[in-house]
């Protein structure tokens, strides 16, 4: 954040004492650094590695491509992408490839139904006053990100029910519906902080300009809010993306998304090792594309609200 | 999605106006409530004809919320405009929520196997007992209580971690995006690359690097306590980074000048932290904590699909328990019953948290 300031700061000359101290706390700072970066990023890289050996590679536990074991496309062949099986037809990949459109079909839907839904209603709670019964917008606001603490136990089992009854079963609707209303809590708290922060003299101008409620919403309020439903947008990607739970109970052969299918292959036995590094690494890319390219929103929607 | 007014001067209400969206909202009332009497006698097996799942009524609820709002705007005017901003979310919510939780209740109360040919018997309490006599829940609901715990020390690490990057550090970008990586991941993808890879007994590069500091046959799921930490520092590893985000912005948020003017005094480093530092970021502490809290109570998939909730219940957690309930044993009611009940802990749980909260930070100031 402050990087041109750290750096245009030049430490005055010190003692020989206090500078072996100043070295000795930059080393103790990088090397946690460093150390907490391996704990992070070792886990991916070992899949990624994994996705390209052999079982006695495996087994000896070689960690450096190359180095220690030659590239082997054994695992990505088994998933139907590796440069030698990608023109052919291939059953698995076609498995995966329907489970991936899924997990995106069903991600990017319930985020955009969610980012439509929730930021109007956070439009709405900050800008208008409510009253509906004995509720008023704090109640309103409380109700809807109350349903953040409801574990998706309690409703898994009734909408197992209700969605057989409303033959949304085992449908991208009825998940997408689901992640919705999983997502919209924290759409709404982004939401509502990012157009608390806008001036309302804005609309009041647009108003007397002659523009409408809604006009004023559409051509002034939304682009400014532009960066903050780009940041909800991704975190409730992310988070659909990864969902598992409602996913293993409510969808099988039609609809099921690739996290599901990660697990049952985890599931069943003498699984090979190259070709779960392969989907697992698979499925994990696009996330971390998505973490490294869009950090800057990803940060933004996490601290929204949290710093006052 | 939302109606587009008819061309009617929508400024001013009257009496005529208020009159006919009236009858919008009681014809669509109305026709809600044929369609789903329709539906329920044919489900309840008195008439013979009905559609051939409750799908139209679902429709009828969505034409019955636009009705809704367009009633709003012919009666209201300008203030039925306004109310249009948050009906869609509070209709959907209502349906999605309110709904299935009151029913939820009621499967609470049945004995209802999905995998018997009797369907669904309302048996009262019966499986509220059957849950108080069962060990398996009172180790669960033990087993979160130690997950809960060891937020605090997750807080710890974030804020150790956040510290550090909010020192004059080079590289701070790669640092920052590096240490995020791991929330990116699905915790299927998680149970996979970690807890059945890299901690393989045989094999995994971590179980590889503990024979070499000299442990002999490491075993991460054997013992009860070793598997519940792995399991923790699996959901650890995966969750830190939120909290170390929010606290890295509490962080930037600080007024310099307060710690400057502490260091001027001659406070050192650690006196700072304590002085200064730490009380400023109470606020997004007990923020990161409680959301952090709340995520934690609903961990179960790493659990599923590590451990299945092994070795003899060790790690299970409340809902990778009642997962286990319904996928193995289709035990519907008696589940529900569980969730139910872990339900109203929750609420309950997370009120007093609250209120302990906010009485002591009004204590502190």
């Amino acid at each position: 954040m402050n990087s041109a300031a750290h750096t245009a700061y030049v430490p005055p000359p010190m003692p020989a004492a206090e500078r072996a101290k100043w070295w000795l706390g930059r080393t103790a700072i990088y090397s946690t650094l460093i150390l907490w970066t391996i704990i992070c990023l070792f886990p991916i890289y070992w899949t990624l590695t994994t996705s390209f050996k052999a079982a006695p590679n495996v087994m000896k536990g070689d960690l450096i491509p190359w180095v220690d074991y030659a590239i082997d496309w054994r695992g990505w062949r088994s998933i139907g992408l590796s440069p030698d099986t990608i023109f052919e037809t291939s059953t698995v990949r076609d498995e995966f490839l329907k489970r991936f459109f899924n997990s995106l079909i069903a991600s990017l839907g319930a985020s955009i139904l969610a980012i439509i839904v929730g930021s109007l209603a956070a439009y709405g709670l900050t800008r208008f006053k409510y009253r509906w019964l004995w509720m008023r917008n704090n109640d309103i606001s409380f109700f809807f990100l109350s349903q953040l603490i409801l574990p998706p136990v309690v409703l898994a089992l009734p909408f197992l029910v209700l969605y057989r009854e409303l033959d949304l079963r085992d449908t991208l609707t009825g998940l997408i519906m689901l992640y919705t209303l999983m997502v919209l809590p924290i759409v709404i708290w982004i939401m509502r902080d990012q157009f608390e922060a806008i001036p309302m003299e804005l609309e009041e101008a647009a108003l007397v300009d002659g523009l409408s409620t809604w006009g004023a919403f559409i051509s002034i309020v939304l682009p400014i809010a532009l960066p903050g439903m780009v940041a909800a947008f991704v975190l409730s990607v992310i988070l659909c993306w990864n969902e598992y739970f409602f996913a293993a109970l409510l969808a099988s052969t039609n609809s099921s998304t690739l996290p599901v299918m990660v697990a049952s292959q985890t599931g069943s036995q003498g699984i090979s090792w190259w070709s779960m590094a392969a989907l697992s690494t698979a499925a994990i890319l696009p996330l971390i594309i998505i973490g490294i390219a869009l950090e800057r929103y990803i940060i933004k929607g996490m601290t929204a609200g949290a710093v006052k | 999605m939302t109606p587009t007014p008819t061309p009617l001067n929508y400024g001013e209400t009257t009496p005529e106006r208020q009159r006919l969206g009236g009858m919008v909202t009681w014809g669509a009332t109305a026709l809600l409530a044929i369609v789903a009497l329709y539906q329920t006698l044919f489900a309840a097996g008195i008439t013979a004809s009905g559609f051939s799942s409750w799908r139209p009524v679902l429709y009828a609820y969505g034409a019955w919320g636009v009705a809704l709002g367009v009633a709003q705007v012919v009666a209201h005017g300008e203030q039925g405009k306004r109310a249009l901003f948050i009906l869609p979310a509070v209709l959907f919510t209502v349906a999605m929520v309110i709904f299935p939780t009151l029913f939820g209740f009621y499967i609470a109360l049945t004995d209802w196997n999905l995998a018997s040919q009797d369907g669904m018997k309302f048996n009262g309490l019966a499986n509220f007992w059957q849950m108080l006599a069962d060990p398996f829940f009172w180790n669960a609901l033990g087993n979160m209580v130690f997950y809960v715990a060891m937020v605090l020390v997750e807080y710890v690490i974030a804020f150790g971690l956040a510290l550090l990057l909010n020192a004059q550090i080079r590289a701070r970008k790669f640092f920052r995006v590096a240490f995020l990586l791991p929330l990116m991941l699905s915790p299927v993808a998680v149970s996979w690359m970690i807890g059945k890879s890299m901690m393989e007994v045989r094999f995994g590069p971590l179980a590889n690097f503990l024979k070499w500091l000299g442990v002999d046959s490491p075993s991460f799921f054997g013992d009860p306590w070793i598997a519940k930490l792995s399991i923790q520092a699996m959901d650890a590893w995966t969750f830190i980074p939120f909290m170390m985000i929010m606290l890295l912005a509490g962080l930037q948020a600080l007024p310099k000048d307060v710690t400057e003017a502490a260091q001027v005094d001659g406070a050192n480093a650690w006196q700072t932290f304590w002085g200064v530092t730490f009380p400023l970021m109470i606020p997004v502490s007990i923020t990161a904590i409680i959301l952090r809290i709340i995520f934690k109570l609903k961990i179960a998939d790493i659990i599923i699909n590590v451990t299945s909730g092994g070795p003899g219940g060790a790690t299970d957690s409340v809902t990778s328990f009642i997962f286990r309930e319904y996928r193995d044993r289709s035990n519907v009611g008696y589940g529900t019953m569980m969730a139910m009940t872990y339900l109203i802990l929750i609420i309950v749980f997370i009120t007093l948290l609250l209120k302990l909260v906010n009485r002591w930070r009004r204590n502190l100031t």
